[in-house]
């Protein structure tokens, strides 16, 4: 990466991070830059990376909010192991990021906020600009704060209302650096605060004047600007999505498929809380949402919705789907359809709540009481949650049964060009209720599916009664029978392990069917993996990439084409979920490479591990 | 030829389900099932319309032994089921079924936001003072000092008041009926169906195992004229087997007094009148309990307010007026670009 030395010289990626205090507007910020990028028709991934307090007390390292993004002019999989460019808004953002950014990296920090005190309050004895501490980067030091206040004095505001326009100011000035274009940033800005309201105006300005600033100052050999070309993308119209966008809109597009009304049902909690958000303002598209009392309750509203013959979904992470296990085994017993969105976050309990992991794996396969399964499938990037949340609304109404979609925090708020698909495109799966009377119990089955009848409340002639209780397999009456409990365990596992058929067979994401060594991973480690394998590839090594969606049950070949590969390698940000999966199922020697440092794989790491099965140097 | 035949009015019969009640012999139970047959018929409500919904515990198997539809959930939740249901078909009769354990204890947050946001089901709570099918432990609206298999030297919790709890909640709809009072249920069921948004029926049954006679002192034959206050809305508020007894307000200490008219001066005048939507006078008649008082029977409170289920579904016809929604164009909102 050479951003600097060359002036407009073409980059093929580069690696930026945002980092200041929580109130300073660095996601805006990352979020608007990355949506300037796509336009400019670059890869892109984004990575916001902030803590869980809204407002942590100003210039401490833990209410540090920083913003990543990798973009090029190559596909981008990743947001980057390393950053090539820091910007630090404050020295708490400074001492939280620089040991991340790579070796010769630049760092663009606000020397207004460099004060003695806030320089102690991050932890520096001294003044880390004076020290020695930076001399392995370039410093670019700029008094961002004082530009702010110059800048916004005409239109009247106040100071601190003035200040918070450095994020508009940066924005403005890293635009002028990689050549990006303002305008939906201005429309933005515009948008939010109405065309007269002087705060508005004072963060157009500061905008203005960022980019003006690199511009007219003899700055380069500090930084002068770059060229990216776009990539050379498919064919097709494109949009810059976020997981939760993404899976929102492939919930309501599975219910259009479906032909069903939905109803979402979900109790407030981060990082999930935005698929509730969105989902409520598409009433039109005959949603239906209720914030619920807990999780617990959502979850049974959900269910009940169902059980009225609507699509149930109910979202929520870790700790609210622990709540909902209770709720999501009466789906199972009473064999109604019901989506769980699990947007994983970091645990045990509370855990990390803004920071990412994958380590519902258990919890969504095997965490419940008694023999209680459901499928699992997993969405591997932000817009693949469009097509995952689809197949999961589609599991759940042809086989009458709770599904589980997981996500994780990484792919929900993370961002990335999009190719946007036409409804056309997707087959549908309309749902037929159970109409005729001849004959019927509620337990009827398809002889193939095994997916019992759905017959919905309000019909004539189908009145039935269904519970908790173990039904009988000949009537859905209570039964108490031995026999027939052993019946419908079977019946209900059967059902559930036929789906293997009723989904595409196992290919790998990159490299061939068989070799040396497979890396297999799941859910949002797609794009280290893939990026990692591919670069490994490039260098000779015999590696092959194989991604699961399908997390239960899993794909019919994936035993047979995992025996194909000498050796194993799982990567997971979990303690080796995954990893046990595969080793009780097909008793493979497989190895793991394990991380929950509540941060997303990186492409570094993974290649290591690649290089250490291999015994390449 | 069409020939327009009236379908045959339901009976009672027609709302049993084929199933065999397993309620134990002399259960308080089988008197609420059969008001409920009855009352439905005469209601001429439709099996196919009729939803009962209900958690864990013995009146929970109540769905099972009705030819509606039903639903037994899980322990304290059906409020929450039932809402979802609700909302999903603010079309459908749905009634809830649930216990003092059920309601009040594991449930007591589903149903306090159930009424709160008066969601339109009628909420039967079946209140027997104890835990029946878990064979006989203390319930939250068991009294201090009862005796079970884990309070063996007495509790010494302070019970939970079932219709005090719903008034608090906000509940736009609070009654109490006795198990055995079939008449009288079937007007409560018949007011509770009527009221759009949540009802609340506390519903007095006396489990013959594990709490017998837990009640007595009220439901008694001998004792029930003297003990039961049946409050009608505009009328006084009498009882006794001559209607000489009454309740009025002290002013000064802002309690109900029960008093006798034509003794130590009380007149028929200083009876208090009942007032279904008085909303202070329902908080004050829900916690009067026998044996100082008569237990107050009937509608406590009824002042109806928009239904939680309406009002979404406006909000919902209010976006739909626009026409459906369009998925291809929703995506293609906002910023795009296209590559070609």
């Amino acid at each position: 990466m050479n951003v600097q030395n060359v002036p407009k010289s073409e980059l093929e990626a580069v690696v930026v991070r945002f980092a200041g205090d929580s109130g300073d507007g660095v996601q805006l910020l990352g979020s608007q830059f990355a949506q300037e990028t796509a336009l400019a028709g670059n890869s892109l991934a984004t990575f916001p990376d902030f803590p869980a307090e809204i407002r942590a007390p100003t210039g401490t390292t833990y209410g540090v909010s920083a913003f990543q993004i990798n973009f090029g002019s190559r596909v981008v999989k990743t947001a980057g192991d390393q950053p090539d460019v820091l910007v630090a808004l404050n020295p708490a953002a400074l001492m939280v990021n620089y040991k991340g950014l790579r070796k010769g990296g630049l760092i663009i920090l606000d020397s207004g906020a460099f004060k003695d005190k806030d320089i102690k309050r991050a932890g520096f004895a001294v003044d880390p600009r004076t020290d020695g501490t930076l001399k392995e980067f370039r410093v670019l030091e700029l008094d961002i704060s004082a530009q702010a206040l110059e800048v916004a004095k005409p239109f009247g505001v106040s100071q601190k209302e003035a200040l918070r326009t450095k994020n508009l100011w940066v924005l403005g000035l890293v635009s002028w650096m990689y050549d990006r274009e303002l305008n939906s940033t201005n429309e933005y800005v515009a948008r939010k605060f109405g065309a007269d309201d002087p705060i508005g105006q004072a963060n157009l300005a500061a905008l203005k004047a960022g980019h003006a600033y690199g511009e007219t100052h003899e700055i380069s050999g500090d930084i002068s600007p770059v060229q990216m070309p776009s990539v050379k993308f498919e064919p097709g119209t494109y949009r810059l999505v976020s997981g939760a966008e993404a899976l929102a809109w492939g919930l309501a597009a599975g219910a259009q498929l479906a032909n069903l009304e939905a109803l979402l049902a979900s109790y407030p909690i981060t990082p999930s809380s935005p698929i509730l958000h969105i989902l409520a303002r598409l009433k039109q598209f005959g949603i239906t949402t209720f914030q619920a009392e807990d999780e617990i309750a959502a979850c049974c509203a959900a269910l009940g919705a169902s059980y009225a013959g609507k699509l149930g979904i109910t979202a929520s992470s870790g700790p609210g789907i622990a709540l909902k296990t209770e709720a999501i085994g009466l789906g199972i017993g009473t064999e109604l359809p019901l989506v769980v969105v699990n947007t994983q976050r970091a645990g045990p309990s509370t855990g990390l709540p803004t920071k990412t992991e994958q380590s519902d794996l258990f919890l969504s396969v095997w965490g419940r009481n008694a023999d209680a399964p459901i499928p699992v499938v997993a969405s591997r990037s932000p817009g693949d949650c469009f097509e995952v949340a689809i197949e999961a609304v589609r599991l759940a109404v042809k086989y009458m049964t709770p599904v589980m979609l997981l996500s994780d925090g990484y792919i929900a708020n993370a961002a990335e060009p999009w190719r946007i698909p036409s409804m056309k495109d997707f087959k549908p799966f309309p749902v037929e209720f159970h109409k005729n009377t001849e004959g019927f119990h509620p337990f009827l089955r398809d002889p193939k599916t095994l997916a019992r009848v759905w017959a919905v409340p309000g019909t004539p002639g189908l009145m039935h009664r269904i519970g908790g209780i173990e039904r009988d397999y000949n009537s859905g009456n209570i039964s108490y029978e031995a026999a027939n409990h052993q019946k419908m365990t079977d019946t209900r596992a059967a059902k559930i392990n036929n789906i293997a058929n009723d989904i595409p067979e196992q290919g790998v994401e990159a490299g061939e069917l068989k070799g040396k060594l497979a890396v297999v991973g799941w859910g949002s480690t797609f794009g280290p993996i893939n990026r990692a394998v591919s670069n490994m590839r490039a260098k000779g090594l015999d590696v092959s990439h194989i991604h699961i969606r399908h997390i239960w049950p899993l794909p019919r070949n994936l035993g047979d084409l995992l025996k194909n590969f000498d050796k194993v390698l799982v990567a997971e940000m979990n303690n080796g979920q995954m990893l046990t999966l595969l080793k009780s199922q097909y008793l493979i020697d497989a190895k793991g490479l394990l991380k929950v440092s509540g941060q997303p794989l990186k492409i570094d790491e993974v290649e290591s591990a690649i290089r250490s099965q291999l015994g390449a140097p | 030829m069409n020939v327009n035949v009236e379908p045959a009015k339901l009976t009672p019969k027609d709302f049993a389900s084929d199933q065999e009640v397993r309620w134990c012999p002399g259960c308080g139970d089988y008197a609420i099932l059969k008001a409920m047959h009855k009352s439905l018929a005469d209601m001429g409500a439709k099996l196919e319309n009729t939803v009962f919904v209900s958690g864990i515990g013995c009146s929970s198997r109540f769905p099972y032994y009705m030819a509606t539809y039903g639903f037994h959930t899980i322990h304290g939740r059906a409020p929450a089921i039932a809402s979802g249901l609700k909302l999903a078909r603010p079309e459908l009769d749905v009634w809830v079924v649930t216990g003092d354990g059920d309601a009040l204890s594991i449930g007591g947050n589903h149903l306090f936001h159930a009424l709160r946001r008066n969601i339109d089901l009628n909420i039967l709570l079946f209140n027997n003072e104890i835990y029946g099918l878990t064979k006989g432990q203390y319930s939250p609206t068991s009294r201090i000092g009862q005796k079970s298999p884990s309070t063996p030297m007495g509790s010494v919790d302070s019970p939970a008041e079932a219709c005090t709890f719903a008034l608090g909640c906000n509940a736009r709809f609070v009654a109490r009926g006795i198990d055995v009072q079939a008449k009288e249920l079937g007007v409560l069921f018949s007011r509770a169906r009527e009221h759009k948004g949540a009802s609340f029926v506390e519903i007095i049954q006396n489990c013959i195992v594990y709490n017998d006679g837990a009640f007595s002192n009220f439901t008694e034959k001998d004792v029930a004229a003297e003990m039961q206050l049946h409050v009608k809305h505009g009328e006084p508020l009498l009882y006794g087997k001559d209607k000489n007894k009454g309740l009025r307000l002290n002013p000064k200490t802002l309690k109900i007094e029960a008093v006798v008219v034509g003794e130590n001066g009380v007149t028929a005048g200083d009876i208090l009148v009942h007032d279904e939507k008085n909303r202070v006078l329902a908080g004050l008649l829900a916690g009067l309990r026998p044996p100082q008082f008569p237990e107050i029977l009937g509608v406590i409170y009824c002042d109806p307010a928009p239904s939680y289920e309406a009002q979404v579904a406006a909000q919902n016809a209010q976006a739909r007026a626009k026409g459906p929604g369009d998925l291809d164009k929703l995506m293609r909102a906002g910023n795009t670009w296209s590559v070609t």
